[in-house]
């Protein structure tokens, strides 16, 4: 090997050792302050579908995981209150314009909806994001609903025959929200011994994005 | 001394501002400009990453041999971008929540390791530091004009949700200039970034022209 070559890889290797440990340094000294945003955050965004008022428990703590109907592992957050279920929050999945949007789905122990915030989704600034509570209160109309009420067969927008307004300038995103609670409550029709099972083994709380 | 940092500064904000005539970090400048808050803080951001590994590289140009310069250079700004995705998500989460997922996208951006690889690595720190931080004010101001426009025509408001990224005193900022649903959707998706940075580099040059300057082909080596 030449000399010189070898020169140059240890400049490198010591940039790359200084800003590693720069790096790990930095790390280390924000590394619990943002797992305390996380859980913030994560509690912030529970708390919008399961008010305080109807659980006395931490809800992460309690959390169960589960195969929703395509498969994919969720996590359940359960209200208790003296140990009571008294409410579940979980992820529901639609499909809007631009892909997959996130949802928040809580429910109250008989199956009625508490609230339904967006957690993720891509779609067109400005027209397909009034789902976000920030820009619109269109999604509070699902409060208080439940499978029943209205009938399964008016869930959907009032392009299809349904009883829910799509919004201004898009229809797709509307009708695939619908979907998604709709599902969502299926779900909870389908699994709720095993939702309000609270000897079920519990999470891992990790942190997730 | 004076006048080599009034020239630091009029390169970065006019003569060869990093969008309008080096036409460099075009991925953020058509992605995030669909308004014109989201422009901003995308722009300062960058600034703050392009001032911080311009003023290391500077300091260290005499250690940093021809040979490995690229990877030391990208090293340096992947790793401010990482120091601040940290800093901010740990101590400034608010901003972090709309910010967030858009650091990252800073290391894609061929703007600072430009500016490192034709001044930084030939200068000392403290003008070093003075080229990063007027490029990336420079590319702050061009990021905002971008964005006001498409987002003037293309939703009617300037500066919407301001308030959500710098805080409630920003509110003010916040306007609605054409009634709502009036806003022609094209200029706030991808062609309209395009159309809107194209008319305003012509706009660029016709001023230049007459103000009777030569016009300098785009291109990072162009510079200094």
């Amino acid at each position: 090997m030449k000399q010189g070559t070898f020169i140059h890889a240890v400049i490198l290797g010591l940039f790359c050792l200084g800003f590693g440990v720069v790096l790990a340094f930095s790390d280390h000294i924000t590394v619990d302050d943002i797992a305390a945003r996380a859980m913030e955050d994560r509690l912030n965004s529970l708390g919008q579908v399961l008010p305080d008022s109807i659980h006395d428990n931490n809800l992460v703590a309690d959390a169960t995981t589960m195969k929703n109907a395509r498969g994919h592992e969720i996590t359940v957050y359960r209200a208790t209150k003296e140990g009571k279920v008294t409410g579940l929050a979980y992820e529901i999945i639609g499909v809007g314009y631009a892909g997959q949007m996130k949802f928040m789905l809580g429910i109250d122990a008989e199956g009625k909806i508490l609230g339904v915030r967006v957690l993720a989704h891509k779609e067109t600034a400005g027209l397909g994001d009034k789902m976000e509570v920030k820009k619109s209160d269109w999604i509070l109309r699902f409060d208080g609903l439940s499978l029943g009420n209205p009938p399964v067969e008016k869930w959907k927008v009032k392009k299809d025959g349904g009883q829910f307004d799509q919004y201004t300038g898009a229809t797709i995103t509307p009708r695939g929200i619908i979907k998604a609670i709709r599902e969502g409550l299926e779900f909870f029709a389908a699994n709720k011994t095993q939702m309000m099972d609270m000897t079920a083994p519990k999470a891992q709380t990790k942190e997730g994005h | 001394m004076a006048a080599e940092y009034k020239t630091i500064a009029k390169d970065g904000l006019w003569e060869n501002n990093g969008v309008f005539a080096m036409l460099l970090g075009l991925c953020p400048a058509m992605a995030m400009t669909g308004t014109a808050t989201n422009a901003l803080g995308m722009g300062l951001a960058t600034a703050a990453v392009m001032a911080a590994s311009s003023m290391l590289v500077g300091l260290f140009r005499n250690q940093i041999t021809q040979e490995v310069r690229i990877p030391v250079f990208i090293l340096v700004i992947a790793s401010m971008v990482t120091l601040v995705d940290l800093f901010m998500n740990a101590w400034m989460h608010e901003l972090y929540k709309v910010l967030g997922m858009f650091i990252p996208l800073i290391v894609s951006n061929c703007l600072p390791l430009a500016r490192l690889e034709s001044f930084a690595g030939k200068n000392s720190a403290l003008p070093s530091l003075a080229d990063g931080l007027f490029m990336g004010i420079g590319f702050t101001i061009a990021l905002t004009i971008i964005g006001a426009v498409r987002e003037i025509i293309g939703s009617g408001t300037l500066f919407a949700d301001a308030s959500l990224l710098f805080g409630p005193a920003f509110k003010v900022m916040e306007m609605r200039l054409l009634p709502e649903d009036t806003g022609i959707l094209m200029m706030i998706l991808p062609p309209g970034g395009f159309l809107t940075l194209g008319l305003l580099v012509v706009g660029k040059r016709i001023l230049d022209v007459r103000a009777g300057k030569e016009i300098q082909m785009g291109g990072a080596h162009s510079a200094a």
